[in-house]
């Protein structure tokens, strides 16, 4: 079963919300806390890379029987160094963003810590590709 | 480190702006910061959250970290429309009237006893 989420990028008001249907849906299905927790803290960062970066973006969550796969695409300005995007404390988000408490530089590596596999492409100027996989 | 909302609310001397009927959620420990991915990635479920962020987006870190309830400091306002999000969220937002080193150690001292 496969679910699909549009993301508005610059919308702070709606963001999250693509995160928390998820994780409703999700709750059905008998997942356990751990992971439903795990699935969340990973879809909520991706969506708020997208709404502080990008222009728009596309999440697709794939509930297979062994795991749960996601991916994030996004037209926006892409990652000009993926290798520099994924370090603790990198962030490249504007002083407004940063305000509001984004841009501390921990959205990726939070989806590393919270997935089982995690690919990250970009070409720079047209977007990014996220797809990460959580093993139930 | 547990304690009822509703005693957390009275020693704390703190108001309750939503999910006043959610007061008798227990609590367990508490993560101080402004930053929202530190909290998505370091705070345990349960906890009280102290924080001088007031946006909307307090509401989704809280829900989806299951966190007990937010600690807003300072007196600071919260919009309506912040506060009807959480309302439907079911997310307790607590107001305190003092700075964020002055809750965090009352805070402390309270949990701890």
């Amino acid at each position: 079963m496969t679910i699909e989420y549009h993301i508005k990028g610059g919308d702070f008001s709606a963001a999250g919300s693509a995160s928390s249907e998820v994780k409703k849906t999700l709750k059905q299905f008998n997942i356990s806390p751990f992971l439903l927790r795990r699935v969340a803290i990973a879809l909520y960062e991706a969506e708020m890379n997208v709404v502080a970066h990008a222009c728009k973006g596309l999440m697709s969550v794939d509930i297979r029987p062994s795991c749960i796969c996601v991916v994030v695409e996004d037209e926006g300005p892409g990652i000009e160094d993926i290798e520099k995007a994924m370090e603790e404390g990198f962030s490249t988000a504007t002083d407004e963003v940063r305000q509001m408490g984004f841009g501390a530089g921990m959205g990726l590596p939070n989806i590393r810590k919270n997935s089982d596999g995690m690919k990250l492409t970009s070409t720079p100027g047209t977007g990014t590709r996220l797809e990460f996989t959580v093993n139930i | 480190m547990k304690i009822s909302l509703n005693n957390l609310k009275e020693k704390l001397n703190c108001t309750c702006l939503s999910g006043e009927n959610r007061l008798d959620r227990i609590a367990d420990g508490a993560y101080v910061s402004d930053l929202l991915s530190d909290v998505m990635g370091k705070a345990q479920p349960g906890m009280l959250w102290v924080t001088s962020q007031v946006h909307k987006n307090i509401v989704a870190v809280a829900s989806l970290k299951e966190l007990s309830a937010i600690i807003v400091v300072n007196e600071r306002k919260v919009d309506r429309e912040v506060l009807e999000q959480a309302e439907s969220e079911e997310i307790v937002i607590l107001a305190s009237g003092k700075p964020t080193f002055e809750t965090a150690g009352e805070l402390y001292r309270i949990i701890r006893q």
